[in-house]
């Protein structure tokens, strides 16, 4: 068992999440476009709820609770949760602290 | 159903993603194959306060950062300032250059900015290959502006080359060259635009050296940039990393020297003319309104390749490749890897081709000296002559 492959790392939705600072977003028809200024890459947001619940990162006390602002039902947040670790992965959102 | 991203994108944005703004016409160096057919500065070009004035509304639409060329773009004297008050303005600038003004002290000041990106033009591996297309001295110049770059500490800049038939062979001594300074390699496509319209035939790479390449991108994957300029290669099988789909007006566009919007940096013509940010609408209005950009934004029809199985994934090639080439926009791409460009410019050999618009070309062939002064007994400049280089005459530059 020792050799067994870690799990993929699965996005923890009960922390408190930011955009980063040097991310500009800015909203299209099909969710929103993404820029990193430090690592100069650019990302899409590919639908507005997507869009909503990033708006609403910065604010809420957890990821859950951002995606429950923007109105996403239990069954959603799976995907949603994948879609928030490939922004994690790439650095356009990362950890906040808790207040 | 949602539609995917490539779709939504054909439809066009609501600003540009990527927006190339050629700051002048005035270059030091007369590249053979200038996209822009560059060399001396129009008197109409944009002043220090319209370009401000861009930048504002760029900013006003979320534009994330500009591709600034030229034209030598660094040899106008507001250079620095406008690309600082870009910055200031959320606006991060790429700006593409020969190196002729990238001293160490400018270096140094670009390391420091996060917001900056520099991008030096090279295209050939050695001197012989880069000189014979962008002039003597040229290779020296560029080289030595890396050199200072990457001395200053500044990472990842980009070495861009225009691959040509002479330089096709060279593509892993431009990897080691940009390895050799902590620089990012791009490679991008010859274009039939500007002065390129004259030595396409001879310079664009062999149909060998097209699979070459197209090999070579998809071994190296995002390690190198392409600009997005190979998409007529994927119809070889699997797409290239980035963006397969011509933008032209959908999600990128030219700003040139005088305030011209064309639809794309390689469409400098009447045909692709969408306006001027000078106009009532400024830049925004061009982008939004145009009847052009509508008209591109529409779903369009493959015609003669609508029947070939790689049209999904080539979507017929370049626009302005074909136009320039006297080809129909709606039939295969010159360099098509099926072989139908062939044929295509087999039936139009002979017909003229529309000619690139606007030659801002210096007047006479360029002198090929050293970076100083101008040699003693040659030919005065004009004294009209609105570069700002005038008597300097070194070779090249386009990208």
């Amino acid at each position: 068992m020792l050799t067994q492959t870690p799990p993929r790392a699965a996005f923890d939705l009960d922390r408190p999440w930011q955009l980063h600072p040097q991310v500009s977003v800015r909203p299209e028809r099909f969710g929103a476009l993404l820029y990193h200024f430090g690592t100069r890459r650019l990302s899409f947001l590919k639908s507005p709820a997507l869009l909503a619940v990033v708006r609403e990162l910065g604010d809420a006390p957890s990821a859950r609770e951002a995606c429950r602002q923007a109105g996403l039902t239990e069954a959603e947040l799976p995907a949603y949760a994948a879609a928030l670790q490939a922004l994690a992965s790439s650095q356009m959102i990362r950890p906040r602290e808790p207040e | 159903m949602t539609l995917p991203l490539v779709e939504q994108f054909a439809r066009g944005l609501d600003a540009p993603i990527c927006l190339t703004w050629e700051l002048t016409y005035a270059c030091n160096l007369s590249c053979v194959h200038c996209l822009s057919s560059s060399g001396r500065r129009d008197p109409r070009e944009l002043t220090t306060g319209q370009c401000r004035a861009v930048i504002d509304e760029l900013e006003r639409m979320q534009v994330f950062y500009v591709n600034i060329g030229g034209g030598e773009p660094t040899v106008r004297p507001d250079f620095w300032d406008l690309v600082d008050y870009a910055t200031a303005h959320h606006v991060g600038v790429k700006f593409s250059t020969n190196g002729v003004k990238i001293t160490p002290e400018r270096a140094g000041r670009l390391a420091a900015s996060d917001y900056v990106d520099v991008q030096i033009s090279l295209d050939g591996a050695t001197a012989e290959v880069n000189d014979a297309v962008r002039g003597a001295g040229s290779y020296a110049t560029a080289l030595r502006a890396m050199g200072n770059l990457a001395r200053a500490g500044f990472r990842g800049f980009k070495i861009s080359v225009v691959v040509t038939r002479q330089n096709a062979g060279q593509l892993d001594d431009f990897k080691a060259i940009a390895d050799r300074f902590g620089a990012q390699l791009r490679l991008t496509r010859l274009r039939p635009s500007g002065r390129g319209a004259d030595v396409w035939d001879e310079l664009h790479p062999t149909a060998g050296q097209q699979r070459q390449l197209y090999d070579w991108l998809v071994a190296r994957g995002e390690q190198v940039l392409t600009g997005d300029s190979f998409f007529h290669l994927a119809a070889y099988g699997n797409p290239l990393p980035g963006l397969n789909l011509c933008g032209a007006g959908r999600v990128v566009c030219l700003i040139d020297p005088v305030g011209d919007v064309y639809a794309c940096p390689f469409a400098i013509h009447e045909s692709f003319l969408a306006g001027n940010v000078r106009g009532p609408g400024g830049f925004a209005g061009v982008w939004r309104d145009s009847e052009l950009f509508a008209q591109l934004r529409r779903p369009q029809a493959g015609g003669a390749c609508q029947a070939c199985s790689a049209y999904d994934s080539c979507r017929g090639g370049c626009m302005a490749a074909k136009f320039f080439t006297g080809l129909p926009l709606d039939g295969p791409d010159p360099e098509c890897v099926k072989g139908h460009g062939e044929h295509a410019l087999a039936a139009v050999a002979g017909a003229p081709a529309p000619r690139p618009f606007g030659d801002h070309s210096h007047r006479s062939r360029p002198v090929p000296v050293s970076i100083g002064r101008r040699p003693a007994g040659l030919r005065p400049d004009r004294a009209c002559d609105e570069n700002p280089l005038a008597g300097f005459r070194t070779p090249a530059f386009t990208d």
